[in-house]
């Protein structure tokens, strides 16, 4: 957090004789979307300077994963970015797994990319709402919301909790996907995609939402890149760069889907990046129940993974491994690795480094929201303070993602 | 570790031997990931010249603490380059006698929040910053949380007698 004054008030006249106002934007202001404080100073209505200020979800999480143990840490993980659960699970799991050089099962792999495609239209779909509400398009957030609820509920079909999964963990999947699962998802891969040319209906070529939103918060991809802006925002303005694509992971090779891209790098532009990803996303989900490949869902690592209930009462060794995982959990070999996978938000990336220790020795969470979030000053800088809610929106940031 | 060799055959360590000769301390090559140790005073050169090698995204810096071991602080900088599809670890040690290291904030603005984010956490200064304050702690807060000497748990207030 900055030293920056924290009351609003007029500052002195300047030896040029100009005058500004300092205005606190947050920390609780709706359209922030959490507890983001900026503050603007305006010359008018103009934006002279925007400076964010961060910190105030600040939990220790980093601080927090080296006192665990490499298994305990997945629950931590959920808190990062709470409306992208399982892709910071995925995230963590694989940076883990490959220091373990570990083999997951097709089927494993299968589920996470389903999973996490889930995840993503549940991400956007609060993204859609709230950025349609700060606009003024409220009936907007009630549709996103009646869609998330179906994915809410399905997330509690697999994992028993509807927002902090934990659902893949170091090895494979806490669970075999549970009795009508197949059902589920075929029923909501079939209502989504309508429901999607739903909120295009009300928003795509609504003259309000395009005049609000065509020509708004325009940056350079120059710029995008410079800050460290990645994901949605930089397919915006026209960059085809898709982690998925380029560095699969997880057998994102074996999904056939396309990298959304548009090239005006405004509020609108981003809108329709996103919009085009879901439709992708429900694709995969389609691909992914078709051929969802039959086999385990947790690797053949008895060392890692907990055995079956079953075998522990009839294999000693079972229940030996059972009681070291539970008690002391399991080392990994020193090193380091970073995993890099596309969140809905852009890139995250996981840095572990193990001293040879059943502890992380060091977990750094390269957040995307961290990174988008430094575009803020060049992208209200110098324009209208109107326009900046609708430039804050479309950001699309999580403060628990920026600020751990 | 693999041999040195590996590395020096690298495309990005020949290119930086043109550029920057000598920049390179060494390295390794594991798990698919390349990590480059770089001295503390050619960082800012080795940077520059990776920027022009078409490494255009700063993915993040960090830093890991070796405590009781010195250097002791490893500050970690992630490298991308969309166009190669490559991506680079430099590794830069600093002591504790003197954490201090420059700014890469004049090659990418993106340094600017990480390094705060690692002046924060851990006490290293980043000379030439524009703005090197805390970042996530309160202004006030002593002691850098992220260093290996610093508590978990404990409160230096204790809130229940009051």
């Amino acid at each position: 957090m900055s030293d920056i004054a924290t009351t609003a008030a007029e500052t002195p006249a300047a030896a040029t004789g100009k005058r500004t106002m300092t205005l606190n934007m947050g920390p609780q202001h709706p359209s922030t979307h959490g507890v983001l404080r900026v503050v603007l100073e305006l010359d008018g209505e103009i934006i002279e300077k925007a400076t964010a200020d961060i910190g105030y979800l600040h939990t220790g999480i980093e601080k927090q994963c080296e006192v665990r143990t490499w298994q305990q840490v997945v629950p931590l993980t959920d808190r990062v970015d709470y409306l992208a659960n399982l892709s910071n699970n995925l995230c963590y799991c694989l940076a883990v797994e490959k220091l373990l050089q570990m083999e997951i099962p097709a089927k494993a792999q299968w589920m996470r990319v389903m999973l996490t495609e889930v995840t993503r239209i549940n991400s956007h779909l609060v993204w859609l709402g709230t950025h349609a509400l700060d606009i003024g398009a409220m009936s907007m957030f009630m549709y996103c919301f009646r869609e998330r609820e179906e994915i809410l509920r399905l997330f509690e079909l697999f994992s028993g909790q509807r927002m902090m999964t934990s659902y893949f963990r170091i090895g494979g999947l806490a669970l075999d996907a549970p009795r009508g699962w197949r059902q589920a998802m075929e029923r909501f891969s079939k209502l989504m995609p309508e429901r999607i040319d739903e909120y295009e209906n009300l928003l795509t070529n609504n003259p309000i939402w395009t005049i609000r939103t065509k020509g708004v918060g325009y940056l350079h991809l120059d710029d995008l890149l410079d800050v460290g802006v990645t994901g949605p925002m930089i397919r915006a303005a026209g960059v085809a760069w898709d982690i998925r694509k380029d560095e699969p992971y997880s057998s994102y090779e074996k999904f056939d889907f396309q990298v959304p891209t548009r090239t005006e790098s405004d509020v609108y532009a981003r809108y329709q990046v996103r919009i085009q990803e879901m439709r992708e996303s429900c694709k995969i989900i389609r691909q992914a129940l078709d051929g969802m490949p039959e086999g385990p869902v947790q690797a053949d690592a008895p060392h890692v993974v907990l055995p079956e209930r079953e075998k522990m009462k009839t294999q000693m060794e079972a229940l030996i491994y059972h009681f070291k995982i539970v008690t002391e959990g399991f080392a990994v070999p020193a090193g380091q690795a970073y995993q890099a996978i596309e969140s809905p938000r852009g890139e995250l990336g996981y840095y572990v480094v193990s001293d040879g220790t059943n502890k992380p020795y060091r977990v750094h969470m390269r957040t995307p929201s961290f990174g988008n979030l430094m575009s803020i000053a060049p992208m209200l800088e110098n324009r209208l303070i109107a326009d900046s809610i609708a430039s804050l929106g479309s950001m699309d940031f999580v403060l628990g993602d920026t600020d751990r | 570790m693999l041999p040195e060799q590996d590395i020096k055959e690298t495309r990005v360590v020949q290119a930086l031997e043109q550029t920057e000769p000598g920049a390179v301390l060494g390295g390794k090559l594991a798990l698919g990931e390349l990590t480059l140790e770089v001295p503390p005073d050619r960082i800012l050169g080795v940077c520059r010249a990776l920027k022009a090698d078409q490494y255009v995204r700063l993915a993040s810096v960090t830093c890991v603490d070796w405590y009781p071991m010195e250097p002791r602080f490893e500050i970690v900088y992630h490298l991308h380059s969309i166009a190669r599809n490559e991506r680079l670890r430099l590794s830069v040690r600093v002591d504790s006698a003197h954490p201090e290291i420059d700014s890469v904030h004049p090659v990418w603005r993106a340094a600017d929040w990480y390094e705060r984010e690692v002046f924060d956490m851990f006490g290293v200064r980043f000379r030439n910053h524009p703005n090197l304050t805390r970042i996530l702690m309160p202004e006030d807060w002593e002691g850098n949380p992220l260093r290996k000497d610093y508590p978990v748990h404990g409160h230096k207030y204790s809130y229940q007698n009051e």
